[in-house]
């Protein structure tokens, strides 16, 4: 057994676990964290992202072990209380989900890669970026402009506070 | 429309909880005291099960139970059906081998069910998994159908000799004979359609949960159709009674028709656990699920079409082999036959139309319905014959078509079904405008002076959805009718539920249901829930697949609401003194036509429970139930065009453009019907480039996972151009006609159309790897 502890969705978190409980494991059936998904076997289709350390890490890649100590995002920790994360608002104004089983991965990612490219996206970056993450309802179509869309809205949003705090 | 009533874009109710993680999947569910379930799945192909002994593995830590084949048959549990008998032209029954829900004799195919062990954890169990020893005695595999059907090919059912389970035919032998034969022109091809594997995202999973103070099963389930399944686990396979079975299935992660059926392991959990004495659950592994999961397609067909001396066919001739692996799935006869030959006529006006399939057991996986069920192979047939026929007879691919159009409605087809509506030159128009076809020639010219390969293809596409008036499919075989039902519940304050048997998971119910009430009743989309995917909670319903929530399950709901506004206008008119036929109900209000006396539509709900006053003899209460039984098929339809470019140094096919121009009939919710022609697309583009099922001939799988089997992602992709020019159905109160399948029935052709004209070859198998599209450029070039 190992001591997992860990910082997850603003929580402080500990318990113990088999050694070879993964991160998405622990997360789901030891916390309840539910909304991170497991789509495969081999770390492919990405249903499981969240963030660790400010990165997207696929929860399924990763021991609980090895996350200890570290700060987890989950997708129930991405809204701001009440209000919509905007990558989450823009997947629904969008129609970028339909049976939702992805969906989770799939805006952990986004949020990520929106973050990553300040100077912003175009529709070949983000099909690019999108390598690791499955969805075999929508495809992807929709996702992508939602991501691309919340891009948008993300970097007015950053020049916004930029000249309010100028 | 109003913001929020019939043909807005109204954005999905049931988004929130999925973009916050608060969906809820049958992995999601916790019971108290529940445990965690692994099958033993056979390793071999083909095998005699010898020995099972589990003796080692009962004593593995935290195991609770290991149950097999041989204790569920002592406990009576039936073995697995086909729900829909299929006769062969010589009068006899489909001949269907033995399936049980844990193999006793023998196994047929990698992944057969044969043990389920029950422990603590999901970790404790796959250990002890391992440490169930089976012995085996191998037998010779056949996966390939037209291998199985070849004398001295291996026996995999005693009841079907040479695995030929049926030989059927559809439509009129000579007539289609005698037109080939005074043909103008004929064209011949062997078609073979992919083998698919329909990967729903979220894997199948069953919680299965005995109380036994109250003698009640419970049944959490990824089914597409919960009461279909209680059904059949009731009458079939004597789980339990339906009155003591509830099965629910919650948020379901995508289906594409592989959640139809009623598989083993949610049988034997539920079996399970009444034996051990705890809830059980199990969630497939993404392998367990390429290897049990029903698998689609794999057709191989020979084909002859005829043509008279001015282009027009004249007969279509098809031989058919199907794929039906191990065991017959339960809706797995109707889709190389009802749902594929009746569809061969397409969007053509063809005298004579013969089709002969035959249905062939191997050492595969069970084939059933995936995303079109038998359309898209049809489809796949007839749009590879056209293109063909038309680079043969040196006309061009729309030329053609449009020579062969049906044009007047109703039309009679030679394979049993009538065209309702439609206008084909209308959606081929609008494809051809929206690629700008006529700028092909142009494009392929700069193309080529870059080094690429250019091609472009089109596929014309028609479907039967709305599945189905019951008699008719019952003439034909069914088991069971496939209407649906619905229950408007008006609630005191005026809020409303409807309960619905159609079953949402990914096409948006809670927002399109909702949207037809708020467009009768004028009351806010919030004020509306749909419930759905509970048998205790809704009556009995057929389920959603065949595209038919939208034909047959919303008129349903029409038919409620008919009987709800008229109750609450009596109720009204009543209140009011006024007559009847002067009652309008809009925006929230009931009101007399033509004066300024109203009332507010809760208050009209309130009165029918409080009851103080009622008109004489009305019973209280606001709610009521319909079922509609179709009195047709619908027949969307639409064309589909694909541009691709190809390098021919690496054989990588880059889809330059896709473009859709759908005939859906009326539409509720664009956004919803965009979305479900985009994923449809995908999938079809993913078996026309990057998808496929192969076994050895050993009969193991090969793309048992997402590093083998290639699934489309984002950048395999374009952005499609997608429309529609309708059509309204005239079957139906709302005149829709289902949008689900389309995508992935149209595509394929249209993007085999194109590759096969950007290399000048004549066909090109699917998928068209970049392996394969190099090989056949290599092959012309020498």
């Amino acid at each position: 057994m190992s001591d997992v502890s860990f910082t997850v969705n603003g929580r402080r978190v500990s318990g113990s676990a088999e050694d070879r409980t993964l991160l998405v494991h622990f997360l789901r059936e030891h916390l309840g964290l539910t909304g991170t998904h497991v789509g495969c076997d081999t770390s492919q289709c990405g249903a499981c992202v969240v963030h660790v350390d400010g990165k997207a890490v696929k929860s399924c890649t990763m021991l609980a072990a090895q996350a200890s100590g570290s700060t987890i995002v989950t997708i129930e920790g991405l809204a701001d209380g009440a209000e919509l994360h905007p990558v989450q608002a823009s997947f629904k104004e969008h129609h970028g989900l339909q049976c939702g089983f992805c969906t989770p991965g799939m805006i952990m990612t986004a949020t990520d890669m929106i973050a990553r490219h300040p100077e912003g996206l175009d529709e070949a970056m983000v099909r690019a970026e999108l390598e690791g993450n499955i969805c075999r309802c929508t495809g992807y179509h929709n996702i992508v402009k939602a991501i691309l869309a919340a891009s948008e809205t993300m970097a007015k949003g950053a020049k916004g506070k930029a000249k309010q705090a100028a | 429309m109003g913001i929020e009533g019939v043909g807005a874009r109204v954005a999905r109710k049931e988004d929130k909880r999925f973009i916050t993680g608060g969906g809820r999947y049958v992995d999601d569910m916790v019971v108290p005291g529940m445990k965690h379930a692994v099958f033993v799945r056979s390793p071999h192909a083909h095998a005699q099960i010898k020995k099972i002994d589990v003796k080692k593995a009962q004593a593995m830590p935290g195991v609770v139970g290991v149950l097999t084949g041989k204790e569920l048959k002592a406990d009576g549990i039936g073995n697995l059906i086909c729900g829909w008998m299929i006769h062969s032209k010589d009068g006899t029954p489909m001949k269907m081998g033995a399936w049980s829900p844990l193999a006793v004799d023998k196994v047929r195919y990698v992944g057969d069910a044969v043990v389920i062990v029950v422990a603590d954890t999901k970790g404790q169990a796959r250990d002890a998994a391992e440490a169930v020893e089976i012995t085996y005695k191998e037998l010779k595999a056949v996966v390939d159908a037209t291998k199985a059907i070849q004398p001295g090919a291996p026996q995999i059912h005693a009841e079907a000799e040479n695995n030929l389970i049926f030989d059927w035919e559809l439509g009129d032998a000579k007539a289609t004979d005698a037109a080939i034969k005074s043909a103008a022109h004929v064209t011949r091809m062997k078609i073979v359609n992919n083998r698919l594997v329909p990967n729903a995202m979220e894997p199948r999973a069953a919680l299965g949960h005995y109380d036994k103070a109250e003698d009640h099963y419970t049944c959490w389930t990824t089914s597409q159709n919960p009461h279909v399944a209680r059904l059949v686990m009731s009458a079939f396979y004597n789980v339990a009674p339906e009155n003591k079975l509830r099965v629910i299935a919650p948020d379901v992660g995508g289906g594409f028709g592989s959640k139809i059926y009623i598989y083993p392991e949610e049988i034997v959990c539920l079996w399970a656990s009444k034996k051990i004495g705890v809830p059980v659950k199990w969630v497939a592994d993404r392998t367990e699920s390429f290897l049990s999961d029903a698998h689609g397609r794999d057709h191989v067909s020979t084909v002859e079409m005829a043509f008279d001396k001015d282009n027009r066919i004249t007969g279509l001739k098809v031989d058919t082999i199907a794929n039906l692996g191990a065991y017959m799935s339960l809706f797995s006869s109707c889709v190389p036959t009802y749902l594929y030959a009746t569809l061969l006529s397409g969007q053509y006006d063809i005298p004579a139309i013969h089709a002969n399939v035959r249905a062939v057991y191997t050492n595969t996986a069970p084939v059933d319905a995936y995303r079109g069920a038998g359309r898209p192979e049809a489809t796949y047939v007839l749009e590879r014959m056209m293109e063909t026929a038309a680079r043969e007879l040196g006309v061009s691919p729309a030329e053609l078509r449009r020579r062969n159009f049906i044009t007047s409605f109703p039309h009679q087809t030679p394979v049993i079904m009538t065209y309702d509506a439609g206008d084909y030159n209308a959606s081929l128009d609008a494809a051809m405008k929206a690629a700008d076809y006529a700028g092909f020639a142009r494009r392929k010219a700069e193309a080529a002076k870059q080094g690429k390969l250019r091609g472009i293809g089109m596929s014309c596409y028609i479907e039967a959805c709305g599945l189905a008036p019951s008699s008719a499919v019952g003439s034909l075989g069914a088991g069971v009718g496939l209407w649906e039902s619905a229950e408007v519940r008006v609630n005191a304050v005026g809020t409303i539920e409807v309960l619905t048997g159609s079953h949402s998971h990914g096409q948006g119910h809670e927002t399109t249901f909702a949207q037809l009430v708020t467009q009768r009743f004028g009351v806010p989309i919030d004020s509306v829930s749909i419930v759905h995917g509970d048998t205790d909670k809704v009556q009995m319903g057929m389920g959603t697949y065949g595209s038919r929530s939208g034909a047959v399950g919303m008129s349903a709901i029409v038919k409620a609401l008919d009987k709800v506004e008229a109750k609450a206008k009596k109720i009204a008119a009543h209140l009011l003194e006024a007559d009847e036929g002067d009652i309008v109900i809009e925006n929230g209000e009931v009101k007399v036509a033509g004066t300024d006396k109203s009332l507010p539509w809760f208050q009209v709900a309130l009165a029918s429970y409080t009851a103080h006053n009622l008109p004489a003899g009305m019973e209280p209460g606001l709610k009521e139930t319909a079922f509609y039984d179709p009195s047709n098929f619908t027949f969307p339809a639409g064309c589909y065009i694909c541009e691709v470019e190809i390098d021919p140094e690496t054989g990588l096919t880059e889809i330059i453009q896709f473009v859709a121009a759908d005939d859906f009939g009326n539409i509720i919710n664009p956004m919803i019907v965009e979305g479900q022609v985009h994923g449809g697309i995908a999938q079809g583009v993913g078996q026309a480039l990057l998808e496929g099922a192969h076994y050895d001939r050993n009969g193991q799988l090969l793309t048992a996972s997402y590093m083998d089997y290639t699934m489309p992602r984002a950048g395999d992709l374009p952005s499609f151009k997608v429309s529609t020019s309708n059509t309204p159905c005239p079957g139906n109160p709302l005149g829709v006609k289902g949008c689900g399948e389309a995508g992935a029935i149209g595509s394929p052709p249209a993007v085999i159309n194109a590759i096969t004209d950007a290399l000048g070859v004549v066909d090109i198998p699917m998928p068209a790897s970049p392996a394969t599209v190099w090989a056949a450029i290599h092959a012309n070039k020498h």
